[in-house]
């Protein structure tokens, strides 16, 4: 059996928040048996990679096994946050959305 | 013990009027006790409220405050549901004060008010406090705008116990507009660490309103939910242990599952193993979230710590201003006259103020400032493409020069530009840090 790259959307749904300049994106197995793959894969390199260009200065992850989810913690991608930013989404709540068009490998 | 239900009726400072008449109806069908709550408090809602007061001392609350509850009060007084909302934002004796009002004006009874304060650290004393618990250097008096530290459950707890029917706050931790009737009705104490945290991430999950009940979730043919249009609000019935069942109101579209609850669940968290409120440090890393049902879920296992000696204290300093404009561009060659645009821009504004540009339909929200992945786009024609500037400045006057010369396109710009709009705003900058527990204490008063 050979492996196949699909999107991390296929598998996982995900969700951002913020507070200053600091976001969070939860991403939530869609189903348990797919976790142990999702945390071997979405690490914090893969994340920081996915948001380089934002120049992140920390990307940080919890496990939450019971949940089958993972949370990231992203320092300085908002261009200084809610308050400061030119984006147009000030928030970055749209960012959920680009984590989960990264790729992973599975069976 | 009777369970508790808490329901939802906004989930931030312009949320939907209609939200929480069918909350309260379905909180009064229930027959149980119940509370209703507002969160009406984001951020930077209350700096803007804190502004507005500067200008006219009589305003500062929420502006729907009364639209918010006129179809709601009557009911909510009759069925002994307390009402809870930080919609005194930067003005809680103000917001009060509305609320006698609007129940003169809808011919009820004078109702018991309370008002939590102890969260406004704007005055001398308070910037004082700030000083020296910000870094060295941190407080910059000639742009301080206002200062809130996140109160706590307890001050609103009291309240109620003291008679309250509605009680009004300006900062407060948002989940703690839930814990506070939670902690009235149980008779919780501060040691009562695991049942704080459980119904501290109740409040958490409610407190966004739609957020938990399949908005800001819905993805077409992934994560359907039905009757999006008229999607119910939250409620969660708080049980004595801290576990609680979400559920949502009757009749309405939207739904309630393991996914929508984890989804909201970790919205906005940081540490799952400690998630900081004035009340208590909650962890969720055990925690489950069990579907009971057609929309109700359980979330049990929520384990708490003591809470901290400080409180997180939120200060805003004026930042100048934001401007941005947009012009619109079509058909064939649309995008090298977008691109024109740009460079007109950026020459005619020079070095002036910082700008930020998007091409919306190409990039436009994943860019950075700088503008290095709008930079790396791929080539090619768009038929469809809108030109957006945006700009910083400490003075307003070059702010109304950026919207001048986005809008002077019209005429000297490329062909066919159209659908020039403009908006600009003051800019402030958080700034954040933790002052002692004991060095702002909550107090509540019964409006007289």
């Amino acid at each position: 059996m050979g492996t196949k790259e699909v999107l991390l959307y296929e598998l996982a749904h995900a969700r951002t928040g913020d507070k200053g300049n600091r976001i969070n994106i939860s991403v939530i197995a869609y189903r348990q048996e797919d976790y142990p793959l999702l945390a071997a894969q979405v690490t914090e390199e893969r994340v920081a990679e996915r948001f380089a260009y934002r120049r992140p200065t920390q990307v940080k992850r919890y496990l939450l096994p019971r949940l089958g989810a993972m949370n990231f913690v992203i320092d300085d991608v908002l261009d200084g946050g809610v308050n400061d930013s030119l984006n147009l989404d000030m928030h970055g709540k749209t960012l959920s959305f680009h984590l989960l068009g990264m790729t992973v490998r599975c069976e | 013990m009777d369970n508790l239900l808490i329901g939802c009726g906004a989930g931030f400072s312009g949320d939907r009027l209609d939200a929480a008449p069918p909350v309260v109806r379905t909180l009064i069908a229930s027959g149980k006790p119940a509370a209703l709550m507002f969160e009406m408090l984001a951020e930077r809602t209350l700096a803007a409220a804190q502004l507005r007061r500067q200008v006219d001392p009589a305003a500062g609350y929420e502006p729907s405050l009364k639209d918010e509850l006129r179809p709601v009060l009557a009911d909510c007084l009759r069925h002994g549901i307390v009402i809870v909302g930080n919609f005194g934002a930067a003005n809680p004796e103000g917001a009060a004060q509305a609320i006698g009002e609007l129940a003169r004006e809808l011919g009820l009874d004078t109702p018991r008010i309370g008002i939590v304060g102890g969260d406004d650290l704007s005055d001398s004393r308070g910037r004082e406090l700030l000083r020296a618990c910000l870094p060295e250097g941190g407080f910059d008096e000639s742009s301080f705008v206002c200062a809130n530290v996140y109160q706590g459950a307890f001050a609103i707890a009291d309240a109620i116990r003291n008679g309250a029917q509605i009680v009004v706050t300006g900062r407060v931790a948002d989940p703690s507009l839930a814990l506070g009737p939670a902690i009235a009705h149980f008779g919780w104490t501060p040691s009562d660490l695991d049942s704080l945290a459980g119904a501290t991430m109740a409040g958490h999950l409610l407190e966004c309103g739609a957020q938990v009940t399949g908005g800001y979730f819905a993805d077409p043919g992934k994560k359907d939910v039905p009757n999006m249009h008229d999607i119910g609000f939250p409620i969660a019935e708080i049980f004595a242990d801290g576990r609680c069942i979400v559920t949502k109101a009757a009749d309405t579209g939207g739904l309630v599952d393991p996914r929508s609850v984890k989804e909201q669940l970790l919205y906005e968290l940081h540490d799952p193993s400690a998630y900081i409120t004035p009340d208590v440090v909650a962890d969720i890393t055990e925690a489950e979230v069990r579907e009971l049902g057609v929309n109700r879920v359980m979330l049990s296992g929520v384990r708490g710590h003591p809470r901290t000696p400080t409180l997180k204290a939120n200060v805003f300093f004026d930042n100048g201003w934001l401007g941005e404009a947009e012009i619109s561009y079509a058909g064939p060659n649309a995008r090298a006259r977008a691109e024109l645009a740009i460079d007109i821009i950026r020459k005619r504004l020079g070095g002036g103020l910082s700008l930020r540009f998007d091409l919306i339909g190409l990039v436009s929200i994943m860019g950075d400032d700088a503008g290095t992945l709008l930079a790396h786009a791929p080539g090619g024609e768009m038929p469809d493409v809108r030109v957006r500037v945006a700009g910083r400045h400490n003075e307003e006057s070059m702010i109304d020069l950026l919207q001048r010369e986005v809008t002077a396109l019209w005429t000297g710009g490329p062909a066919g530009g159209g659908g020039v709009r403009t908006a600009k705003r003051r800019r402030l900058r958080l700034q954040s840090c933790l002052v002692p527990r004991d060095a702002a204490p909550a107090s509540f008063v019964m409006l007289s």
